[in-house]
């Protein structure tokens, strides 16, 4: 039998990486208890999130598509801004879950000891069965509007990995900040809506004016984007420093988030 | 025996809490940077407070150890720092095995799941695996007796089948350290009864059951061995009964330190003068009256009120008379000789003390143990009867009963 001994921790220890393997349990459950909770309790259920998606990518087809008239690389608007959507809700999703776990869940970290990066860890699980059954609906549209994507859709497992790895860097650090200033909250949904206009989710990177155009460039979920759009809908791969560029900001991100969370970890129990 | 026997061995154990000073708490972020920006190079001053202070002790396996100590003496913390809850500021805990915590009970339970979701969620949280869980699946639902009820959700349960759901789960931990915080006292007799020899049977087992509480009696019927904890320190460390005996001697202790004024916590600006109960001996249904002594001060603005406590001895608040209640309000600048009477309040007998606390927005002067009271073995109602009619309940009452 390991003996086990507990010191005063250091600033910033590395996050527990044995123990959240042996509390994987935990990981599951909580994912599980979020998704039950979600369609027990509504009454239109999966419905919901088919509908959302549908219908905000319909409202984008007609005010970009038709009275905007924006360019979509010679695609129906509606497939064209459901393929952007379906990327930015699992980053978005992933950062909205995530971000509020911590909080939701202050009773029980609290009183009982588990590895705390499991609670927002274990928020991917449902967001990940949203992306899927989104992702059905969007195969149905491949078919519905004969697209063919090619063999590009083989990398799409790459760009949910970063946009989950993007999402929970943001959304754990968010998380932990939470536990002590609430109104983490408040700024983040806002300063997310802000994202989703200044990236092009609904709209196409040929529509931004040249001279703005390094702008949009430098946006990691620019290149996230374009990545979704490629694999989906078979539209130009992004450049090759831009795949480069996802891999390492995605890990420096998430990096980042784990920084910060565990730097914060250590007093989560004495102040929320 | 080296450490190397014991289930658990704490050497200098430590944990202080800093308490920012000066301003209010700041819990937003904005605050938080407005703050940096207006002052960039202050550094937030600190009061330290320390819950817990240079503990060292050592539990063989097998044992039984009950933790106990007056309100805010550090027992909840320490457990918090064996169940890793909390991480020490100090000192070192080595730990034999894994400790399962059975706090506060329901904790882990969603309202809207399933007994048998819940079965599988607290179980996962309180470190059981898959495996493990469903070896003793059978067992947790026949402990708890809600096998007809698995597949309800739980916020249709009654508090008793809660509760008794949640202890099961918790109980059928195979942790080789079990830690409980007063969650014995749930359920109707019958379960209460089934939970302690529960908890012996681990002890039984040789593993090892830390216990805090406030009521001794189960304290006594459970533990093996005891730790007295008085201001986060270890005053004593042995027999359950020696462990009692200190608590009970600490209190007259406890209540001399306290009646020096600057002894008290609170700001100070208007503290008792005295606290008297005007009968140190009654009978259960006498009013009970108590003398509280204000001196004038002068630089205090506004009002302030006044509350009382009674406390059996087992700590546990019996009534709280709160002079905001009633509107009653005192004016700093004169001297106050008031007066509170408490009506139909039938008393067991047994020893009472009073807290007693005077406030405004915050706390000015807060006396515990400010005076007691011992309440004579009397009873108030016509007929004398076996100890099983009066044995129930916390306090007496005047009730009546008409044949219809």
């Amino acid at each position: 039998m390991d003996r086990l001994i507990i010191t005063p921790p250091r600033r910033t220890p590395l996050p527990p990486f044995r123990d959240m393997w042996r509390a994987r349990e935990v990981f599951w459950r909580f994912g599980m208890r979020d998704i039950l909770l979600r369609y027990r309790q509504t009454v239109i259920g999966v419905a919901w999130v088919i509908l959302q998606p549908l219908v905000a990518a319909g409202v984008f087809a007609i005010i970009f598509g038709q009275v905007a008239k924006l360019p979509s690389g010679g695609l129906p608007y509606f497939v064209f801004s459901f393929a952007g959507l379906l990327g930015w809700n699992l980053f978005n999703g992933v950062i909205a879950r995530a971000s509020t776990s911590l909080v939701a869940n202050q009773s029980l970290v609290a009183k009982i000891f588990f590895p705390r990066l499991l609670i927002p860890a274990s928020s991917v699980l449902s967001v990940l069965l949203d992306f899927a059954v989104a992702l059905v609906l969007m195969v149905v549209l491949l078919f519905v509007y004969h697209i063919n994507p090619g063999w590009a859709i083989l990398l799409l497992p790459f760009w949910i990995l970063f946009a989950i790895l993007l999402g929970l860097g943001v959304g754990i650090a968010a998380a932990a900040l939470m536990v002590k200033y609430r109104d983490v909250g408040y700024v983040l949904p806002w300063l997310l809506q802000i994202l989703f206009y200044v990236t092009p989710v609904a709209y196409s990177v040929d529509a931004v004016p040249p001279q703005l155009a390094w702008v949009f460039e430098a946006n990691p979920l620019t290149w996230l984007m374009e990545g979704f759009r490629w694999s989906l809908l078979g539209q130009a791969p992004p450049p090759l420093w831009q795949l480069a560029g996802l891999v390492v900001v995605s890990f420096a991100v998430l990096a980042g988030g784990l920084l910060v969370f565990q730097k914060l970890e250590r007093g989560f129990a004495d102040v929320i | 025996m080296t450490a190397r026997d014991s289930a658990i061995s704490v050497q200098g154990l430590s944990k202080t809490y800093r308490i920012a000073r000066g301003a209010a708490h700041v819990d937003r972020i904005t605050d938080a940077a407005l703050n940096r920006l207006r002052h960039p190079f202050r550094r937030t001053q600190y009061d330290v407070f320390e819950a817990v202070r240079d503990l060292s002790f050592e539990v063989p396996w097998g044992e039984a150890l009950g933790i106990v100590g007056r309100n805010g003496a550090g027992k909840s913390t320490l457990l918090k720092l064996l169940t890793r809850v909390s991480a020490p500021t100090a000192g070192v805990i080595e730990l034999g095995g894994r400790v399962g915590s059975l706090l506060e009970v329901g904790t882990g339970f969603h309202p809207d799941l399933t007994g048998r979701e819940n079965i599988y969620l607290n179980g996962a949280l309180l470190g059981m695996s898959r495996t493990e869980i469903k070896r003793r699946f059978d067992e947790i639902v026949d402990f708890s007796g809600v096998e007809k009820f698995l597949d309800t959700q739980v916020k249709r349960y009654s508090s008793g089948m809660y509760v008794r759901l949640a202890f099961s789960v918790a109980a059928h931990l195979e942790t080789e350290i079990l830690a409980i915080d007063e969650v014995l006292a749930v359920g109707d007799a019958e379960f209460q009864a089934k939970s302690l020899a529960k908890m012996r049977d681990v002890a039984r087992d040789g593993r090892t059951v830390l216990y805090v509480s406030h009521q001794m009696q189960t304290v006594t019927t459970l533990c093996t061995s005891a730790i007295y904890l008085d201001k986060g320190e270890l005053l004593y460390h042995g027999s359950v009964e020696g462990a009692l005996e200190t608590y009970r001697n600490s209190f007259e202790k406890f209540q001399a330190r306290q009646s020096v004024a600057s002894n008290r916590p609170g700001t100070g600006e208007v503290r008792f003068a005295s606290v008297r109960v005007t009968q140190p001996q009654q009978t259960p249904a006498d009013e009970k009256v108590i003398e509280l002594e204000l001196p004038p001060v002068t630089g205090l603005i506004g009002d302030y009120f006044v509350s009382c406590h009674i406390n059996d001895a087992n700590g546990i608040v019996i009534a709280q008379c709160d002079s905001r209640a009633l509107g009653v309000w005192f004016s700093p600048g004169r001297a106050h000789q008031a007066r509170l009477s408490i009506r139909n309040l039938w008393l067991k007998p047994g020893t009472y003390t009073v807290d007693a606390y005077v406030c405004q927005a915050g706390i000015l002067d807060a006396w515990e143990g400010a005076e007691s009271f011992e309440v004579l073995p009397s009873y108030p109602y016509p007929e004398l009867t076996s100890e099983e009619a009066l044995l129930s309940g916390v306090i007496l009452t005047d009730f009546t009963y008409e044949r219809g």
